[in-house]
This record gives structure tokens, C-alpha cells and sequence, in this order.
């Protein structure tokens, strides 16, 4: 019962070696790429398509730190005039800021992470992991990744007609009567096809991961993982439902006539939150629980030793789903609850540390005793998680209703979800690059340059966040184009830090470019003996179609 | 990336934006006379006339602030009651108090009892604890990275579990936040005390972009309170920020005026879409719904300037809605309430008049505000009793809804 103890050479994953040549017959170029139903494929689509909405949406951060980096409106007006051809108002030159906060929460959502995460690891890797050929349903794969594109691009073509500066969370009646311009339609309609996307990727893996384990591969064999991904999937089934309701409702109300959240109809604009973040809040753990799996894959990599406490380790993430259900309402703490209603969210959200504690201490146990290798992908990984424990506390502070009363809607909570965000996803997904790119391209990546690109995106991100926990403790609203001048010097530090982060990410994109033209050949296991998964049996890159007899577990 | 930061001089569209460079020495400033010197008992009136534009403001962006200029302006009461005897400013602000400072890590000074007790809460409990427990985590990863480096441990263990170590990790946590939950659930049990009887009522009403306030419990007046535009960005006599007034983009016109000590009732609507009423050194943020009362109640201790900024993203000029606070003692506050034209209700007296609604007063020009929005679906709830719940007014009274259609 470990963290699939298994012996590379216990495995019988002979057949993918065999018939090589037949497992590695592609189609042509057109069908292999577009209408394609290979997991490790699609993956790669979904990889390709994250790194291109990566940049875009940090792109957008990039203006929105330029803008922020001294008191005052300095840019916006130009960028407005930019973007619509012709001299624009000052309240369209203020709109665009909140154009810009809504694109860049949406899309990293949205089109980064859960793409990365799910769509791309979680497509190249979960089938491999549980031996199995490909996913259940590999044409609804191909759906599922095709959905996202014409999903990015309303989302992408919004800001030319107007605009939705409804802030990524929408909230009724701003994003009802407040804005009346199609851009907020085309938002909402984005958000249905990347959420049918998403509902279809979930069925995929759940029954993929139910169905089609190889034989002796028990649940609680799996790699972490593959549960990761199973819980996530669950979430997605789940919550994601609620949000094309609750948008649907929401497309009525601003096209005809409906007043759902409009107190004049008898509806209520508190309706919308509760929907919205019933959803939300599990799309937080949807974001991150691959991330975790992740980790927990590279750490017992590196350290040449099995996961410690693999039990606690799958049912903590099981328990994080769950109670990451019922603690929707942190988020308006604001919004004049009941003083009981606050105190059980206060403590069922400040249930969810000690699961995640629980990994934490699990991850460091798994290092304790090891004989650890700083590779890359490790180096992301133990960042990963002092970063991700900076921001797990705060968000322990974030949990008591009372304090809330000081905090919402500051950058204090900025701050709290870019450091599990930006600093734990983010994190979680270059480890995750950088451990399984050798995989996926065939080529190593350059250690060297994977380092640098570590501590300098690191310094970066600690420079541009560390300093909003400051800004929110005096007072700073989120979401504000301009602010006052005693807001002035942390906000130069922060867009300071973001010069450095997008230096860090230059070293990653340079890394990337060499290796895939000319990085050298990628043994089948760079990692050595602590890389235990069945990945790592196969080629790399692996054939074509893998385990097509299949591996048996011990 | 556009990372010189070179200030862009940009259009004259930008003129109500306000750039930044005028320094200030905030903490010196005296209280300006000039905020209610110029307040009439008609202000309210005057305030209303400005509302009408709002109707385009969510459809087009149109400017759609209620007036500042003196032209607007009822000619001013004959004496501020917020001057002292010698006419200097009777109060002044507190260096470093009800404002933010530059530079600087903690949370804002605290003049409330709930706002020291969360301060201390936040302080003295959850900040050294998760330190704590960040500090614990980065140690113990120094140390297994120096410990068990491949160099120093050529072989790993095998270990893979250790029933004691997990009980202990998953136990240790429950206790700490066991510790965090009791002072916790206290703050939020003394955060929804009631407002005693005698209790001052303050309405304060989100409009895209300014406050309206309202005192129910003291007549009917309104005041109207808009972001100061500076200087440079007025025309024709317009009223411009000064120092006195306070910091840019957080001096506002018109400056509510509060009593110390003596209990707050606050309540909360909108007349447009969510905007959030926020006074960091009142610990105090409560959301402005439309169609909802919210309420929430705090007793000032010092008098002085306060500031805060709406917290609830509300559209183009979120940024430029500000919250100004003056607070008085009790007989400066019932002077102002006279000179505004209200009435101070008899001691010991229940606040539980009626609440004047804008909608229902054919005086106040403000419920233009609610029959020209466009989609008709701003109207506040046309309540017809006080809320004298003891918490948050979170329902929405029934048949209420549909006034102004």
C-alpha cells in the first residue's frame, strides 16, 4: 500500500516495445493534430494552448503592474485610445482597467491552469499512470479541447466590443444593467463552452480512471496523481453545473427580461454570489489539487523514496473536496450575513487546514530520511511548498468572519490567492514542466537555465506579492485603477517585482525554444530509481499508442 | 513591457482621474471648515439635483456627479458648528490616524471597541502564529534539504508511514485553530451587539460613483458626498481638493459627520449595483445591496478625520468614490444636525422613526435616481419601518420591490 510501490520490473509493459512500429504509426499532420483522439496529443494541445494564454493573461498583469507602479492614471487613457481607434472618455479609460482585472482573472483561470493542470497533464499522464491505452472516450477528449478555442477567442474578442469590466467574479447587477454592452455576453457564453469543456473532461477522466486501470492496478495503488485528478474531476462534475446555471440565469437577466438577481422583480443580487461561489470556491481546489498530486510525484522522485503517509496523503485531497463544498460563503463575508451563518463558515473554512496541513507535513516527511537530488523539477516543488504554506496562512487569517470585516475586497486577499495561485499552481505546473518534459519531447530541458529560472521567477513573484499583504493590512481596496498616494510605495515595489518575474520567465522561454530544437536525447527514466511510475517504463518520448498489451501490477 | 513608468500625459478626458505628485504632510492637517461651512439646512435639496444624470451614467459613461460647484451650492449656514468659538477648526486630525500611511506593515490605528479587539486579535494571535507555523515549515525544509542532500545521505530510508507522526500533524492543527476559533467567534458576537436604544442612525446610500447619506433619526436632510477632483482637473469655480480636506482620492465634498461615543447605527443600500461602505479604522465594511438593508453598528472613541474607500467593484469609477468621516463630540453633532436643518430626538429616545426614502419624498430629487435606470432595477427597497433587527437586514421585505415601477 504504498504510492505504487512497484517494481519497474515487475511490470510487463513489454508490448509497447514489440510492436513499436505499429504503435507509432501517426496520421497525417491535419489529422493527427486537429482531429485528433490520442491522450498524449490532445495533452500536448492543451499544454500548447495554456503556455499561449499564459502569456497573454501575463501579459495583461504586466499593464495592470505598469498602470499600478505609480499614483495617478498613466497609461490607460493611451491604451483605451489604443484599442478603439479615437480619443476616449476618461470613464472608458477607467472601464478598460476593469476590462483588463476581468481578462486577467478569466483567463488564467480558466484557459491557463485548468487547462495546463487537467487538460494537459492530466490528458498525458493519467492514462499512462494506470496503464492504460488512452482515455475512455477519446472523441469527447478531442471535443473537450476544441470547446476551449472558440471559448478563448469570444473571451479575446470581447474587449472590441465594449468590454466586460465586471470584474472576474461578474457580479449581478454590474454584470446585469451595469453593463449593457455585448462584451459581457460574450464573457458569459466564453464561460459556457469552457465549462461544457471542462464537464466533458471530467466524465472522461472519472470513467477512464474507474474503468480502464490495468489489471492490479487498485485504487489505492494509483499514484497521487491520478487521484488528484480523480477528485478534480469530481469537483468539476460537481460545481461547474452551478456556474452554467447560475451564468444562464444571469444571460436572461440581461437579455430578456428575467430578475433573478434583480430585487425590483423580487430576485437577488446575493442569489448570484452564493451561485457563483459555490462554484468558485471548489474551483479553487480545482486548481490546485493536480498540484498537489504533482508534487507528490516529483518529491518522491527526488528524494528516492516513497510518498510518506499515501493513505493520508489520497484521503486529505478526498477531504479537501469535500469540505471545500461547504465553505462558499468566506467570500461574502461582506455581504451582511447572519452572525451564525458567519461563524460556521469561519470554522469550516478553517476546517480545511488541517487536511491540507496534513500534506504538507507529509511532503516534508517524505523528504526527511531521503537521499535528495536537486533537479529542476525539485526545486520547484520544495519552493512550491514554503510558498504555498505562506499563502495557506493568511488564508487561515482570511477565514475568521471578523477580520473580514477589515480584509475583503483588500489586497491582503490579493495577495493570499497569488501566493496559492501564482506561487502554488504556477508552481506546481513549471515543476511539473520541467519533470515530465523530458517525457513528452524526447529532449532534456537545460538544468541550467531551469535553475536560473527558479530563483529568478521566485524573487520575482516574492517582490511582487509579499508586498500587497502590506498595502492590504492599511487598507488598500482590490480592484482600483488609482489609489491614494500613501498607497504609493509598495505598489513600486510589487511592479518592480514584476520586472523581475517576466525576466524569469524570459530564462523559461529560452530554455524551452533550445531544448525542443536542441536539447539532448531524453533517456526512457532520467530520474533514476525513484521514479517509480509507469511512465517512466516507456520511451521518450512514448510510442504512439502505449500498452497495447497490458502492464500487469503486483 | 511598458515598464519605464514615464508618466504619459494623456488626454484632457482625464482630467477628473487627478495625477499624483502634490506631497502632503497628511498628519498636520487641520480640519477644514470649508467641507460644511458651505452646507445649508437645503443642502439635501440641492444634493437631489444632481441625481438625474445618473440614469445615462450606466449606459454611456456620462459624467453624472452630483453638483460640487458653488453655483449648486445653497449659500452657506451663517456658522459652522464644527468651528470653535475663535472660528479655528475644532478639531484636527490625529497624526497617523484614519488614514494610510506610506511604507508602512501593520493595520491602521484602531478607534473602535471591535476595531482594537479584531487588531489585537489579528496581532497578537493569528499573526505570530502563522508566522509560526511558516517559519516551522521553512525550517524543517532547510533541514531536510541540508540533512538528507544526496551528498550527506547516500542511501534513503524506506520509511513510509509513522501512525504517531500523522495523529500528531493532523491533532496539532485542530488545537491551533481551536485557539484561533474561540476569540474569533467573540469578535463576531461583538460585532453583531445590537445598537442600543438612543443609538444614532446613519443610512448611507451606493450610488455610481458617490455616497448619499441619510439620518433618519434626525429629520429628513440628505447630504451628498463626491471625490474632491484636484486642482488642476476643475473648471469655472468648481470646489478643488485642499490639503485640509484630506488626501487625494480620499476627501470628499461633503464629510459625514458622526458623534463619539455614542453608538452607530449603520445601515447600508444601493441604488444602482453593489458598492461596499469601508472604514479600516473602524473595522467596519459592510456592502451596500440593492433591494437590501444591511446593518451593523460601532461607537467611535476619538475624535478626528477618517477615510475609506468604497470596497465593492462598481463599475468605471469605482476608484473615485470616497468615505470621509468627521467625528465630533455629541454637542458639535447635534449643533451640525440643527445647522442641517434636522432635529436631535429626545434622550434615551428609541431610533425608530420612519426612514425617509428617497422615492417617497417629493422634496428630494433623488428618486430621480431610481425611475430614470434604465433596466428599472436599482430601486431601493421602499421599506416602510425601521430595521430594528439585531442582525444584518439580509431579507428583503416583501412587496417591497417593486416601488418605481
Amino acid at each position: 500500500m504504498t504510492d505504487t510501490a512497484l517494481h519497474p520490473s515487475a511490470f510487463q509493459a513489454h508490448g509497447a516495445h514489440e510492436h513499436h512500429h505499429e504503435a507509432d504509426h501517426k496520421p497525417s499532420f491535419f489529422a493527427r493534430w486537429f482531429m485528433s483522439t490520442n491522450h498524449k496529443d490532445i495533452g500536448t494541445l492543451y499544454l500548447i494552448f495554456a503556455i499561449i494564454a499564459g502569456i497573454i493573461g501575463g501579459a495583461i498583469s504586466g499593464l495592470m503592474r505598469a498602470e499600478l507602479a505609480q499614483p495617478g492614471i498613466q497609461y490607460l487613457g493611451t491604451w483605451a485610445n489604443m484599442l478603439h481607434g479615437g480619443p476616449q472618455s476618461l470613464d472608458q479609460a477607467l472601464h478598460l482597467w476593469n476590462v483588463l482585472i476581468t481578462a486577467h482573472g478569466l483567463i488564467m483561470v480558466f484557459f491557463m491552469v485548468m487547462p495546463a493542470m487537467i487538460g494537459g497533464f492530466g490528458n498525458w499522464f493519467v492514462p499512462i499512470m494506470i496503464g492504460a491505452p488512452d482515455m475512455a472516450f477519446p472523441r469527447m477528449n478531442n471535443v473537450s479541447f476544441w470547446l476551449l478555442v472558440p471559448a478563448f477567442t469570444l473571451l479575446l474578442a470581447s474587449p472590441f466590443f465594449g468590454g466586460a469590466g465586471t470584474g472576474w467574479t461578474m457580479y449581478a447587477p454590474l454584470s446585469t444593467y451595469g453593463e449593457t454592452s455585448p462584451a459581457v455576453d460574450m464573457a458569459i457564453l466564453s464561460l459556457h463552452l469552457a465549462g461544457a469543456s471542462s464537464i466533458l473532461g471530467a466524465i472522461n477522466f472519472i470513467t477512464t480512471i474507474f474503468n480502464m486501470r490495468a489489471p492490479g492496478m487498485t485504487l489505492h495503488k494509483m499514484p497521487l496523481f491520478v487521484w488528484s485528478v480523480l477528485v478534480t474531476a469530481f469537483l468539476l462534475l460537481l460545481a461547474l453545473p452551478v456556474l452554467a446555471a447560475a451564468i444562464t440565469m444571469l444571460l436572461t437577466d440581461r437579455n430578456f427580461g428575467t430578475t433573478f438577481y434583480d430585487p425590483a422583480g423580487g430576485g437577488d443580487p446575493v442569489l448570484w454570489q452564493h451561485l457563483f461561489w459555490f462554484f468558485g470556491h471548489p474551483e479553487v481546489y480545482i486548481m490546485i489539487l493536480p498540484g498537489f498530486g504533482m508534487i507528490s510525484q516529483i518529491i518522491a522522485t527526488f528524494s528516492r523514496k516513497p510518498v510518506f503517509g499515501y493513505l493520508g496523503m489520497a484521503y486529505a485531497m478526498v477531504a479537501i473536496g469535500v469540505v471545500g463544498f461547504v465553505v462558499w460563503a468566506h467570500h461574502m463575508f461582506a455581504t451582511g450575513l447572519s452572525v451564525n451563518t458567519k461563524m460556521y463558515f469561519t470554522a469550516a473554512t478553517m476546517v480545511i487546514a488541517v487536511p491540507t496541513g496534513i500534506k504538507i507535513f507529509s511532503w516534508i516527511a517524505t523528504m526527511w530520511g531521503g537521499s535528495i537530488t536537486f533537479k529542476t523539477p525539485m526545486v520547484w516543488a520544495i519552493g512550491f511548498i514554503f510558498m504555498f504554506t505562506v499563502g495557506g496562512v493568511t488564508g487561515v487569517v482570511l477565514a475568521n468572519g471578523g477580520v473580514d470585516d477589515y480584509m475583503q475586497d483588500t489586497y491582503y486577499v490579493v495577495a493570499h490567492f497569488h501566493y496559492v495561485l501564482s506561487l502554488g499552481a504556477v508552481f506546481a505546473l513549471f515543476a511539473g514542466f520541467y519533470y515530465w518534459f523530458p517525457k513528452m519531447s524526447g529532449r532534456m530541458y537545460n538544468e541550467w537555465l531551469g535553475q536560473i529560472h527558479f530563483w529568478v521567477f521566485f524573487i520575482g513573484v516574492n517582490v511582487l506579492f509579499f508586498p500587497m499583504h502590506f498595502l492590504g493590512l492599511q487598507g488598500m481596496p482590490r480592484r482600483i485603477s488609482d489609489y491614494p498616494d500613501a498607497f504609493s510605495k509598495w505598489n513600486a515595489v510589487a511592479s518592480h517585482g514584476y520586472e523581475i518575474m517576466a525576466a524569469g520567465m524570459a530564462v523559461f522561454f529560452v530554455n524551452l525554444i533550445w531544448s525542443l530544437l536542441a536539447g539532448p536525447k531524453a533517456p526512457d527514466n532520467p530520474w533514476g530509481e525513484g521514479a517509480t511510475t509507469l511512465e517512466w517504463t516507456l520511451s521518450s518520448p512514448p510510442p504512439y499508442h502505449q500498452f497495447e498489451t497490458l502492464p500487469h501490477i503486483d | 513591457m511598458a515598464m519605464g513608468f514615464t508618466r504619459v500625459a494623456i488626454t484632457a478626458a482625464l482630467a477628473l482621474a487627478g495625477l499624483s505628485g502634490t506631497g502632503y504632510a497628511v498628519a498636520q492637517q487641520p480640519a477644514p471648515a470649508t467641507a460644511t461651512a458651505t452646507q445649508g439646512p437645503t443642502a439635501a435639496l440641492a444634493a437631489g439635483q444632481g441625481a438625474p444624470a445618473q440614469g445615462s451614467a450606466v449606459q454611456g459613461g456620462a459624467a453624472n456627479i452630483a453638483p460640487t460647484s458653488s453655483a449648486a451650492t445653497p449659500p452657506a449656514a451663517p456658522a459652522s458648528p464644527l468651528l470653535a468659538q475663535d472660528g479655528a477648526p475644532a478639531i484636527g486630525a490625529q497624526p497617523a490616524i484614519g488614514q494610510p500611511r506610506n511604507g508602512v506593515m501593520d493595520l491602521q490605528p484602531q478607534v473602535t471597541a471591535n476595531g482594537r479587539f479584531a487588531k489585537w486579535f489579528h496581532n497578537t494571535i493569528l499573526f505570530p502564529l502563522i508566522t509560526l507555523v511558516s517559519v516551522l515549515v521553512l525550517v524543517l525544509l532547510i533541514w531536510v534539504v541540508l540533512r538528507y542532500r544526496q551528498a550527506a545521505n547516500l542511501t534513503p530510508s524506506k520509511t513510509s508511514h509513522n501512525t504517531v507522526i500523522e495523529v500528531i500533524w493532523t491533532l496539532a492543527p485542530v488545537l491551533i485553530l481551536v485557539m484561533i476559533a474561540v476569540p474569533s467567534i467573540g469578535l463576531l458576537q461583538a460585532q453583531f451587539k445590537p445598537a442600543p436604544a438612543g443609538a444614532v442612525t446613519l443610512k448611507a446610500i451606493g450610488n455610481q460613483w458617490y455616497w448619499t447619506y441619510q439620518y433618519p433619526d434626525n429629520g429628513g436632510f440628505e447630504i451628498t458626498a463626491n471625490m474632491l477632483k484636484e486642482k488642476n482637473q476643475v473648471t469655472g469655480g468648481e470646489r478643488f481638493r485642499t490639503d485640509a480636506d484630506g488626501p487625494r482620492l480620499l476627501a470628499a465634498d461633503n464629510r459625514v459627520v458622526l458623534p463619539v461615543g455614542v453608538p452607530i447605527r449603520l445601515i447600508t443600500t444601493s441604488n444602482d449595483v453593489i458598492h461596499s461602505w469601508a472604514m479600516p479604522a473602524f473595522w467596519i465594511k459592510l456592502d451596500a445591496i440593492p433591494g437590501r438593508l444591511n446593518e451593523t453598528s460601532f461607537t467611535i472613541e476619538k475624535p478626528g478625520l477618517y477615510f475609506g474607500q468604497c470596497s465593492e467593484l462598481c463599475g468605471a469609477r469605482h476608484p473615485f468614490m470616497p468615505i470621509a468621516v468627521q467625528a465630533v463630540p455629541p454637542a458639535q453633532f447635534a449643533a451640525w444636525i440643527r445647522a442641517k436643518g434636522g432635529t436631535m430626538p429626545a434622550p434615551g429616545q428609541a431610533s425608530n422613526k420612519v426612514i425617509p426614502q428617497p422615492t417617497s419624498d417629493a422634496g428630494d430629487a433623488t428618486s430621480n435616481a431610481g425611475s430614470t435606470y434604465p433596466a428599472g432595477g436599482a430601486v431601493e427597497n421602499a421599506v416602510t419601518t425601521a430595521p430594528v433587527i439585531t442582525q444584518g437586514a439580509t431579507g428583503n421585505p416583501a412587496g417591497a420591490g417593486n416601488a418605481g415601477h
